[in-house]
């Protein structure tokens, strides 16, 4: 691990005056929040920051409904959230991504802010034995896109990153129009969630549209996610404790068996978390029946490319979005 | 007179320890002035060191000493060969010239005050190579024949190629285990010590004696200067075997900085600095009649080994005496490779040749419309065909029939995909095991003490099957006193040798010397007293007394083939949409000889069951064919079984086995047979659950769509 | 707002950090340490106070070895650095039983032999009273998702499930006496 100083300032501003380079692939600064991803970074010498900036205590940790929604302070743990009355039974499918996240150790300490902002688990990005990775190290290659590709993305890839975006919660999030509140020395703003990740293009060691040092201070949900019959399925290789090999957020609005409204998301086969317009307008007034979600589920498909090893994500996240709808279809 | 202990389910006595955290494994011991070695390892798998750049470690704060074959110290290296250590090639020298073979390799060693400063020193040392053309894609890689008589590695009974070519019923296929990693939780660690020229290591070991015996070997001194300690091993399966070069190197960071050294590998290192189980690639052909009587059995396999060391395993050992077959032809070959050597991973051979071996039979039984537990019954051999020798004891119809009773077996529809529960497919299968009974030379010393208590010591090891609490009641039901009365030691050089802690072939050997020496002792207290109550005897004669004793084997494997067997019934169900694959319920059944400690020998059952669901779905180390560094080096990407994966139901019978050849305490062991046949028995069930053969583990759900 | 710059920014770039002095409270006493920053709660535990009870088996968050409870929450131990712990109450595996007389669960262990080496039983235990606590030794089925954050590689998980429904057992009908 890289010797790094220390800060831990006890407000927001203390916290911005430090920390104005953090979130820069290159920057001698980083914050920690519950560490769980960035202790990881730097014990594998993957992060190699001067200064770390712990954000403990300096972010709200609330969570709370109101008519406007529900808002997460970005200090409130997955643990907290996913256990949250409110949360469990007006924005199930949160708890459920959540719940289906880690284990409960890491969810014990782990926040939302930096659950939505942690780093792939691409292992070439994660092991400084390999030399090509352009998210790493930009401009020197990507090592996944001939390698062992199986953990790897078919959506939103290109010639020089294929990482998929690791986290549950944000699939969950990004299906239920949620936006993120940031904080910088510039003042604040929101961001919708479907917009703060990139795609990698020929960039892809920027990963989110955050200036550098700005924090994530609070994630806001509408208040029409809200009572929406979801599921999420989350589909891994053991059955737990393991990111997703492919997973789908669903959420809809029935009129008995027919389909009024969906969102659909996928987790574990995109470069960023994936929302799936096309397929949601496909299901819009289908039955919930299985011919009829499978054709819809197929629009899931375009523009997707696999990359040798992770081509059944093309064929299984098909499937995955018929099972999640199939599932939240038949809930009461 | 106590009650007899043995087949008693006493508690483990090293159980107070371990679940108040006292129980003090290899890198928990306590030595002053302690400083903290990393390891500097190679990028690159053929090629030489162009240039190292130690100039930024050197003046990271707190390092002391910096290594690396230019200035390391000539190591003697002397020829040493453990019975772990691979028969052909020489163990790898660490730090002695600039020949990189492997990725992961040692190339420089730092060590410092503290952990955080070795690791980040090791981090900013910089190497350039001179890479080589590297053999690192085992499936570009022509297996060749070991070195040695072909006749070792290439054994026939009858004319296997013509009756395979005659046999009404044929199966021909091909099955893939990759490499697999023990990754035992426990990460690898070694204090060392010395005093002069003498070396005390605190270690990670399932053999003391042999890495006394290699260090001594490679650092040039006697074998009785190196005092090897290791009472608690947290898990191994076989990775702690040999003695790996970061033994070696803990000595060689200690010996250069004059104090003692602490050298714990990292996860990421477990799978480079230990060996693993090899990738392997066997051929199954089978040739029968109608009525399902096997006439020919062919069984090729090759597995990845390194460039210098050629190492091999019983992979084809079962096929010659597992079923009845007058024609049979197995040939052993191995891939070298710029890897670094693989090792024993428990039931080594077996569990990957019986994978192959039992798919292939459960293939036959589906070309033959017959069950496949009939199959095996017809084709039940009544003495080991290829040694010609009768079996000291062999409980495989028991076995069977026990499994399936239990598994309610007869309810199964023979017809793939037949059975379901909603959308899930359910499937039945099994399989058999076996693994052979070894038994090898060991001492071990009783102590009897005045007040009616006796020390009972041998230098074995206790990697979780329970050594410390089954030898405590062999030593106690030999004397006739209560458990608590006897206090068993292991883990030390000091104490008499005992044999590798592997092979499930303790209980016998060790468990054996135990018997004997406490046997020796009570005879010799009684007589002595002229009583024939130990107690009174003890205190009326107010001293101690002492007695060893060696075992050894004698010619039973002459006259016997000395064998555990099983049988392993699995249920599976399956997602066809989504390829999920869920085991159930596991039913073993074995007959493993006499059982010392019920409790604890389910738990070895159980875990071995666990193992084997992990080989079946889910284990891979993925090598990078591009350049042989592994990829998924950690524990979340490469995946072993967690909570939710065990099956809800788990059943381990012993069947009543009594064989007075094997050892003089009847056992056979359990260790590895537990793990035998459970891969199998998922793959089969499977294919009765989806109709679908996938003949490569693990079974992801990819391979389920 | 330079004014609320933290005395350490005013250090010398590249020189090496100092070392902080770091008060933690584990099992109800107070120890006062002098620690690299980088150094991780697991590593104070084991390397300066000589706890060697909460394991590595990992050092990442993937094995669930080093289990502690935090303010009565079970952490991954190897994921929190030390200095970000100081005013927490800390509890390992060395501070459960009360005395000689062991922890239900830590005799339940023992009775259901839940263990085989033993690496990984103090994360288990940690992660099991915890599991307990929080409502979620329900059901065999239950625990076993609540659990999957411990692995074991001897594979005991059919005993330690055993043993944390017996201990959920004995602490209900405590807790209703
Ligand atoms: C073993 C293991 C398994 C896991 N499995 C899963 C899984 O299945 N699914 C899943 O979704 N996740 C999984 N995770 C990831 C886990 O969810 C994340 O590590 C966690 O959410 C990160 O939160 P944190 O508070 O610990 O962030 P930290 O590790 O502290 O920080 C992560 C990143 O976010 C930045 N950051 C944190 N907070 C803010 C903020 N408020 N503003 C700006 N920047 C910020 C940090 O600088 C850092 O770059 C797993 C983690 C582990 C260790
Ligand atoms: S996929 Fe992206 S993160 Fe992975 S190696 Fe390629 S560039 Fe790096
Ligand atoms: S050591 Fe902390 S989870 Fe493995
Ligand atoms: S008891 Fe060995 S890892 Fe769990």
């Amino acid at each position: 691990m890289h010797p790094f100083v220390l800060e831990r300032p006890c407000d927001l501003s203390a916290v911005l005056a430090l920390g104005a380079q953090a979130g820069r692939n290159d920057a001698p600064v980083e914050y920690i929040a519950g560490g769980t991803d960035m202790v990881q970074l730097l014990q594998e010498h993957v992060r190699r920051p001067d200064r770390l900036v712990s954000l403990a205590g300096v972010l709200d940790d609330g969570i709370e409904i109101g008519p406007q929604g529900l808002r997460l302070g970005a200090a409130a743990t997955m643990a907290e959230v996913a256990a949250h009355q409110g949360v469990v039974e007006q924005f199930p499918l949160i708890s459920q991504a959540l719940l289906n996240s880690a284990s409960p150790q890491v969810r014990n300490q782990a926040t939302m802010g930096g659950n939505l902002l942690q780093r792939t688990r691409c292992p070439y990005f994660r092991d400084v034995g390999y030399q090509a990775c352009n998210k790493r190290a930009p401009g020197s290659g990507c090592a996944a896109l001939d390698g062992e590709n199986r953990w790897h993305a078919v959506l939103g890839t290109s010639d020089d990153c294929i990482a998929v975006h690791p986290s549950d919660l944000a699939v969950a999030l990004v299906a239920l129009d949620a936006t993120v509140e940031l904080r910088g020395t510039g003042g604040d703003r929101s961001v919708p969630l479907s917009e703060l990740h990139r795609l990698p293009r020929d960039t892809p060691h920027l990963e989110t549209v955050l200036e550098p040092g700005e924090v994530i201070t609070a994630i806001t949900v509408p208040a029409n996610a809200a009572g929406l019959r979801s599921h999420y399925l989350k589909l891994r290789d053991r059955a737990s404790f393991e990111f997703a090999a492919v997973s789908a957020a669903v959420a809809i609005e029935t009129d008995g068996a027919r389909i009024r409204q969906a969102r659909v998301a996928l987790g574990g086969v995109g470069t960023k978390p994936w929302r799936l317009p096309n397929v949601e307008q496909a299901l819009a007034d289908k039955n919930l029946e299985p011919g009829e979600l499978r054709s819809a589920a197929a629009l899931a498909a375009e523009g997707a490319q696999g990359r040798g090893h992770n081509d059944f994500k093309i064929e299984l996240m098909q499937r995955a979005i018929v099972r999640a709808v199939e599932i939240a279809g038949a809930r009461a | 007179m106590t009650a007899a202990l043995i087949g008693k389910s006493v508690s483990r006595v090293d159980g107070r320890l371990k679940v108040t955290g006292a129980a003090t494994y290899a890198a928990e011991f306590e030595v002053p002035n302690l400083a903290h070695a990393a390891v500097v390892r190679s990028i690159v798998a053929n090629g030489r060191l162009a240039s190292i750049d130690t100039a930024e470690a050197e003046r990271a704060p707190g390092v002391i000493a910096l290594v690396t074959h230019r200035n390391a110290p000539k190591l003697a290296y002397q020829p040493h060969k453990g019975l772990p250590d691979a028969a052909v090639g020489e163990r790898l020298h660490v730090l002695q010239d600039d020949r990189v073979t492997h990725q992961g390799q040692p190339i420089a060693l730092v060590v410092a005050e503290t952990l955080e400063q070795a690791v980040y020193a090791a981090e900013v040392v910089r190497v350039t190579y001179r890479n080589e053309a590297a053999a690192t894609d085992v499936a570009a890689v022509d297996p060749v024949l070991p070195t040695g008589k072909p006749a070792e590695w290439e054994i026939r009974r009858g004319e296997a190629d013509s009756a395979f070519e005659q046999a009404e019923f044929r199966v021909d296929q091909t099955y893939v285990i990759p490499r697999e990693n023990h990754n035992p939780i426990e990460m690898f660690a070694t204090i060392a010590s010395w005093e002069g020229d003498s070396l005390t290591l605190w270690d990670k070991t399932q053999w003391v004696h042999n890495v006394a015996e290699e260090i001594a070997a490679v650092f040039g001194i006697a074998a009785e200067n190196v005092r090897v300690i290791s009472p608690f091993v947290g898990g191994a399966f076989g990775s702690g075997l040999r003695c790996w070069p970061h033994v070696t190197l803990a000595a060689l960071g200690a010996r250069v900085d004059g104090r003692p050294v602490k050298l714990v590998l990292s996860r990421r290192e477990m799978y480079y600095g230990v060996g693993y189980r090899p990738h392997t690639v066997q051929r199954v052909a089978l040739g029968a009649s109608r009525d399902g009587q096997l006439q020919a059995i062919r069984h090729e396999g090759h597995q990845e080994t390194s460039t210098y060391e050629e190492f091999t395993e019983a992979l084809l050992s079962a096929t010659r005496f597992l079923h009845a077959c007058p024609n049979v032809h197995t040939r052993h070959r191995i891939a070298p490779m710029h890897v670094h050597t693989p090792t024993y991973m428990r039931a080594p051979g077996e569990a990957s040749g019986i994978y192959a071996l039992e798919s292939a039979m459960d293939e036959l039984a589906v070309a033959l419309s017959m069950d496949p537990v009939d199959l095996r019954l017809r084709n039940e051999p009544d003495r080991d065909e290829f040694k010609d020798l009768p079996f000291s004891s062999r409980s495989t119809k028991e076995c069977y029939r026990a499994a399936a009773e239990r598994f309610g077996w007869s309810q199964r529809t023979a017809e793939p995909r037949s059975m379901r529960d909603g959308r899930l497919l359910i499937g039945w299968g099994m399989a058999s095991a076996t693994y052979p009974m070894n038994y090898a030379p060991a001492s071990a010393l009783a102590r009897l003490l005045p007040d009616g208590t006796a020390e009972v010591m041998s230098a074995a090891s206790d990697m979780g099957p329970g050594t410390w609490t089954s030898m405590t009641q062999v030593a106690a039901d030999t004397l006739g006193l209560p458990v608590e009365r006897v206090k068993f030691t292991l883990g030390d050089t000091r104490l008499p040798r005992a044999p590798v802690h592997g092979g499930s072939m303790t209980m016998a050997s060790v468990g054996s010397a135990v018997q004997a020496a406490c046997r020796k002792a009570r005879e010799d207290a009684l007589a002595r007293a002229g009583s024939n109550d130990l107690e009174e005897a003890m205190e009326r004669l107010g001293q101690v007394i002492e007695a060893t004793a060696d075992v050894a084997p004698g010619d039973e494997t002459k006259r016997f083939s000395m064998h555990a067997f099983g049988a392993v019934f699995v249920e599976v169900a399956v997602d066809p949409d989504l390829g999920e694959t869920r085991v159930r319920r596991i039913v073993g059944a074995y007959g493993a000889g006499r059982v010392v400690n019920p409790k604890i020998a389910r738990s070895q059952c159980i875990g071995g069951m666990i193992g084997g669901i992990g080989m079946a779905l889910m284990e891979h180390s993925v090598v990078d064919p591009r350049n042989g560094r592994v990829t998924n080096a950690n524990l979340a990407e490469y995946a072993v079984p967690v909570h939710a994966d065990a099956p809800p139901v788990m059943d381990v019978i012993f069947v009543d086995e009594h064989d007075p050849h094997v050892n003089p305490l009847g056992v056979k062991g359990l260790g590895e047979i537990a793990l035998v046949g459970v891969a199998p028995a998922i793959a089969n069930a499977i294919f009765h659950a989806t109709g679908k053969r996938v003949r490569e583990l693990p079974i992801t759900p990819d391979k389920l769509l | 707002m330079p004014g609320a710059i933290s005395p350490a920014l005013a250090q010398a770039a590249g020189a090496a950090p100092a070392l902080l002095d770091v008060s933690l409270r584990i099992n109800g006493t107070e120890h006062r340490l002098s620690l690299d920053p980088r150094t991780t709660l697991l590593d104070a535990l084991r390397e300066h106070l000589h706890l060697t009870g909460s394991k590595k088996g990992c050092g990442l968050g993937q094995c669930g070895a080093c289990t502690v409870l935090m303010d009565g929450m079970r952490v991954k131990a190897c994921l929190s650095l030390a200095a970000l712990a100081q005013g927490r109450e800390i509890k390992t595996i060395e501070g459960l039983a009360q005395g000689d007389e062991l922890h239900p669960l830590q005799a339940s262990f023992i009775e259901r032999d839940a263990f085989q080496c033993g690496y990984c039983t103090s994360g288990q235990i940690m992660a099991g009273v915890a599991c307990i606590s929080e409502g979620h030794a329900g059901s065999p089925q239950d625990i076993r998702e609540w659990m999957s954050g411990n692995l074991c590689r001897c594979g005991a998980y059919d005993h330690i499930v055993a043993a944390i429904q017996d201990a959920a057992a004995v602490s209900s009908s405590t807790q209703g006496g």
